[in-house]
């Protein structure tokens, strides 16, 4: 089960990065969560067949990994990761839509291509921002923030629970795992048959562990809501962070930035 | 100071499915008082300590806690005064941060601002965890871990310490640290442990468990000293008191 393993190992790398202190760091998360949530919004709504538009919104992620200090080569691998899936919903465009919308030079590019790699580049830039979003943020912050902005508190308190023991259940379960194929001696063991019991224990063992936690938690004062501590503070930067980057979407939304920029340069050389 | 008197009179609890962990267990602990309470796997120990901050209800007999004897109406107040630490660090450290788990309990208390700010740097101080603040707890190693949950219930100042095999899972160094850590604590301490030389060295008074009953209760060397009583209750010596495997002689006891 060294896959669990490693995929946890990576996803507490993306967490620790949240760490960091640089400006971007210090913002308040409720200005991130909604500049993102602003992003996705105006990715999303382009056309079908829209492709060049969408090239100038990668400036958004590149530049908050830039000014963010993260590490550029990690965070595409884990957006590559997650390319197939998109690949998957849009693969059967080219087939089913076959009429010719751009010629480059001899090639004629059908609209099913032109769909299909649109989906992808969306969501390449969605999950980037979403990455990006984490990275500079923290799981928690983030739900802190949502709680800010409208979720409902018992929303908030699920996820960072799901997230606290979320390690530790993929801990408990790469255990169990390895312990089953240590005894299967390389074999299959008793096939999918024994994931039924081992799922069983899990979802007991977890059972039991959400009741200790309980007793932790009224051991402690608890008395069925959370109390947070104010950490947040919505300043000029934030202002000026959620407006700039609100004011540049909108922008990319309405004019298409590649286009304007090729018309540019043609009309010089011309 | 008889609030950090810890009584408990013809205690017994049967679990639902019938099984009575708990026959009839009578003890009192007075103020300031180090104890143990040890036995085999099984004795009942783990449940007996599940009744002192009213977690589990006695199916008989009765538990008071400082003024107040258990109940309903007086369980808020005994949950702060009787600070719980558990076996598993895991299940005690269920906040997203250092910080936020040992100001939970402050928090729930009503504390805020600069003096919620104090209370939870002097609690991480006072286990050596300041700089831990900001961490995950998954982050964090087991020493650590113990540390920190430790810290979680001193940010609530309990009266009375209560945990549950503390010395479980550390490294040596670890464990030396943490004995060290409980010395200097002037609370009233009740430790389960199979950690005999730990109990040794930190427990004036030992209370052995055996099938849900006491079977014994006195000074710790009386009792570790009972080889007859010790090998009944699945239990032996502490190595600290017994010969050196090289050359025979007999172990210095811890104090003299």
């Amino acid at each position: 089960m060294a896959s669990i393993d490693g995929a946890l190992l990576d996803f507490k790398r993306l967490d620790r990065l949240a760490n960091g202190d640089t400006a971007l760091h210090r913002l308040d998360p409720r200005a991130k969560v909604l500049a993102t949530l602003f992003f996705i919004v105006s990715v999303v709504s382009f056309g079908r067949y829209e492709l060049s538009a969408l090239i100038p919104f990668f400036v958004f992620p590149a530049v908050l990994v830039g000014l963010g200090d993260l590490p550029a080569g990690y965070l595409a691998r884990k957006i590559a990761l997650l390319c197939p899936f998109a690949l998957a919903v849009g693969m059967f465009n080219p087939v089913f839509d076959r009429t010719v919308q751009l010629h480059l030079g001899p090639l004629a590019v059908s609209g099913g291509w032109i769909s299909c790699a649109s989906i992808v580049v969306r969501a390449a830039l969605t999950v980037a921002a979403a990455l990006v979003l984490v990275a500079l943020t923290g799981f928690p912050a983030i739900c802190r923030a949502m709680e800010r902005l409208g979720m409902p508190n018992a929303f908030a308190v699920q996820l960072i629970f799901l997230y606290r023991y979320i390690f530790v259940l993929t801990e408990e379960g790469g255990r169990a795992s390895r312990a089953r194929d240590l005894r299967s001696c390389g074999n299959k063991g008793q096939g999918l048959g024994s994931y039924g019991p081992l799922l069983g224990t899990l979802l007991l063992r977890t059972w039991m562990r959400a009741e200790r936690v309980h007793m932790a938690m009224l051991a402690r004062g608890f008395t069925g809501s959370f109390q947070t501590r104010q950490q947040f503070r919505f300043g000029a930067a934030e202002l000026l962070y959620l407006f700039g980057w609100s004011a540049l979407f909108l922008a990319l939304r309405l004019h298409n930035a590649t286009q304007i920029l090729g018309s540019l340069v043609t009309g010089i050389f011309s | 100071m008889s609030h950090h008197i810890v009584a408990v009179k013809n205690l017994r609890h049967v679990y639902p499915d019938g099984t009575a962990a708990l026959r009839d267990v009578s003890f009192r602990i007075t103020h300031g008082e180090s104890v143990a309470i040890i036995g085999a796997n099984g004795a009942g120990k783990s449940t007996l300590l599940l009744h002192l901050n009213g977690y589990l209800a006695p199916s008989a007999g009765e538990i008071q806690i400082g003024d107040f004897p258990l109940n309903k109406g007086t369980l808020p107040q005994i949950r702060r005064t009787v600070g719980m630490v558990f076996q598993d660090p895991d299940d005690q450290l269920f906040m997203p941060t250092v910080y936020d788990d040992v100001a939970f309990g402050p928090l729930n208390l009503g504390l805020s601002g600069a003096d919620l700010d104090r209370c939870v740097t002097d609690a991480l101080e006072r286990v050596g965890a300041g700089h831990l603040a900001d961490k995950a707890p998954y982050n964090l190693s087991g020493g650590e871990k113990r540390r920190v949950a430790i810290a979680t219930v001193l940010s609530m100042s309990p009266d009375i310490l209560v945990m549950d095999e503390p010395t479980n899972g550390l490294d040596p160094y670890g464990r030396r640290q943490l004995i060290g850590l409980l010395k200097d604590f002037h609370h009233t301490r009740i430790f389960t442990s199979h950690d005999l030389d730990m109990v040794l060295e930190l427990c004036d008074r030992v209370i052995v468990l055996k099938d849900g009953e006491v079977r014994a209760d006195g000074p710790t060397r009386e009792i570790f000293q009972d080889q007859a009583l010790l090998a009944e209750c699945r239990l032996e010596m502490p190595l600290s008191m017994q010969g050196c495997p090289v050359c025979g002689r007999q172990g210095k006891p811890v104090g003299d």
